[in-house]
């Protein structure tokens, strides 16, 4: 685990100076309650106008499952986008915010992309008939949602914490690469087994009464996700600073063992 | 209240689902930061020290 | 070069001393594909369409589970560290290693897929179509399943784990290997130029995250 630093004054906005978590968590500090707050009324804005839009013509008003559904798929993406770029850039520079950040992101991410298939399978039984359509979009979330599990997965089974973060950036960066190819191939494989009439989740196009609630509530859910992962962050930042600590004690104590009562540590 | 159709019990299922989903993400990360900070305190209270004041008390 | 070459011939000539290895893998295949048909049902037409499907998904299960050997064995009684400090480049030993894989795991269990494939009552004229997409497929799932292998190295839970990593990156793989048994025109030679890319890409790409995880976990 890298060394933390001094405070520093913030002179200027350099990456460096943004890396250092004590400039974090007070730059983080300062920002979450305005994001809290722009959470909130941006939900109760998208939640209103969600339920006062009109129905869809053809799906009638299930289509407000939509304004769920498509806000947590698009999470999911971007989520794992997130920790693609963390684990990049943990890799090439080893800042060891970028490794916070896409430790933290990725039980987030999990939870969102869980939610997109719940949201998508009771979407789909009035829409198709049944709770699981092996439909393109909704096997490319399940598959998100496995690697999402394997990043998980394999931080928790490597005890050291500077092998877990790198073994989970260039698991992060496999699946990146992949998720394209993935998306791609699941396409491809649907529409060969599906007949010619594709019934598109979202209708032939969005009527602007339905779509501005959507894109609101897409806003809302994509704040609210800027502030779980700074807390997230955070907590992280807290949980390391600890970690340290105890490992400079122990060293203290051994050293202190070593030197026969002389209490000294040399870090 | 609203009159949601035939099909009213998914649509308050999804959103149910999501309350659920953003309030326990929502609680997971705000008791994380808390405990953290507890646990720092702790740590603080018992004379641990960080790295860097620990060299300042060692300067004669 | 002669190193490269050197490490491909000394795992072959491990594996194949080692028959149990190969012999693992090929009775793990087959009782995979014989336990399906005893929870499907003995209709044999029902078989016969699935089969290309069954074929490929026992094949993607036998590669994973034959893989975590890969590194393991080497790791354990010191050769990693050895091959680290020789002249080979962790990027030449990670493709060295997947290559031989292939060679040693997936090249004999197509050879066996014809045999796999009469207990399913396979169609004959799927079955070159079928060696085919394996041949084009196999070798990026032999490079896939040994970035994973290199990235578990060591794990007390690696064997289960493994599987979960890399199951979901076979899954084009997959898709495309049966896809070439499609009854749509262009299916079969869309399918295998897919499957040739998807090896090429990773032929070249896993190389390099096996490197850098082979690296991390002999830190």
């Amino acid at each position: 685990m890298a060394e933390l630093s001094e405070p520093q004054t913030m002179r200027s906005w350099r990456v460096s100076t943004l890396a250092n978590p004590t400039a974090f968590m007070r730059l983080s500090g300062k920002l979450l309650p305005w994001l809290i707050a722009l959470t909130l009324i941006l939900f109760a804005v998208g939640l209103t106008m969600a339920f006062l839009a009109p129905p869809d013509y053809q799906q009638g008003e299930t289509v407000k499952i939509m304004y769920v559904h498509v806000p947590a798929a698009w999470l999911s993406m971007a989520c794992y986008s997130v920790i693609a770029l963390s684990s990049a850039g943990y890799l090439i520079w080893r800042h060891p915010l970028a490794d916070v950040s896409a430790k933290a992101a990725a039980p987030i991410g999990a939870v969102f992309t869980l939610l997109a298939l719940v949201t998508g399978s009771l979407w789909g039984k009035p829409m198709w008939g049944a709770y699981w359509v092996w439909d393109a979009r909704l096997t490319s979330v399940l598959i998100l949602f496995f690697l999402y599990l394997g990043l998980i997965a394999l931080r928790q089974a490597i005890d050291e914490p500077g092998r877990a973060g790198r073994a989970a950036a260039i698991l992060a960066l496999i699946g990146a690469v992949n998720i394209p190819i993935i998306k791609y191939s699941v396409n491809w494989w649907n529409t060969l087994h599906q007949p010619a009439s594709v019934i598109r989740a979202d209708g032939p196009t969005i009527a602007p009464s339905l779509l501005w609630p959507l894109l609101i509530m897409a806003l809302a859910f994509t704040i609210l996700f800027v502030v779980l992962h700074l807390k997230a962050m955070r907590a992280e930042v807290l949980r390391r600073r600890c970690d340290a600590m105890i490992a400079v004690h122990v060293r203290g104590d051994a050293a202190q063992d070593r030197a026969g009562g002389e209490a000294v540590s040399h870090v | 209240m609203f009159d949601l159709g035939p099909h009213a019990g998914f649509i308050w299922l999804s959103y149910a689902a999501a309350a659920l989903c953003i309030l326990g993400l929502v609680l997971w990360v705000w008791t994380d930061e808390r405990t953290q900070r507890r646990r720092l305190a702790d740590l603080e209270r018992r004379g641990l020290r960080r790295r860097s004041s620990q060299q300042n008390q060692d300067k004669p | 070069m002669k190193a490269f070459l050197a490490l491909i011939e000394r795992d072959l000539r491990l594996a194949l001393r080692q028959g149990s290895a190969i012999g693992t893998a090929l009775g793990f295949y087959l009782i995979a594909v014989s336990i399906i048909p005893l929870g499907l049902g003995p209709d044999l037409a029902l078989l016969s369409r699935i089969a290309p499907g069954i074929l490929w998904i026992s094949f993607l299960l036998s590669a994973v589970l034959s893989v975590d050997a890969l590194f393991q064995e080497d790791r354990d009684d010191g050769s990693l560290d050895a091959l680290a400090i020789g002249p080979l480049p962790s990027e030449l030993i990670a493709v060295s290693k997947s290559l031989s894989h292939w060679l040693t795991t997936c090249v004999p269990l197509i050879i066996i897929t014809p045999l796999a494939g009469l207990l399913l009552n396979i169609e004959l004229n799927a079955v070159p179509k079928l060696l085919a997409s394996l041949a084009a497929g196999t070798v990026g799932i032999s490079f896939i399943a040994g970035a994973g292998a290199a990235l578990t190295l060591g794990l007390r839970r690696g064997a289960l784990l493994l599987p979960l990593l890399i199951l979901p990156l076979f899954a084009p793989f997959l898709i495309f290997g049966v896809g070439a048994m499609a009854e749509a025109p262009g299916a079969f030679v869309q399918s295998i130029l897919f499957l040739s890319a998807l090896s090429l890409f990773s032929i070249a790409a896993m190389p390099f995250a096996a490197a850098l995880a082979l690296r991390l976990s002999l830190e």
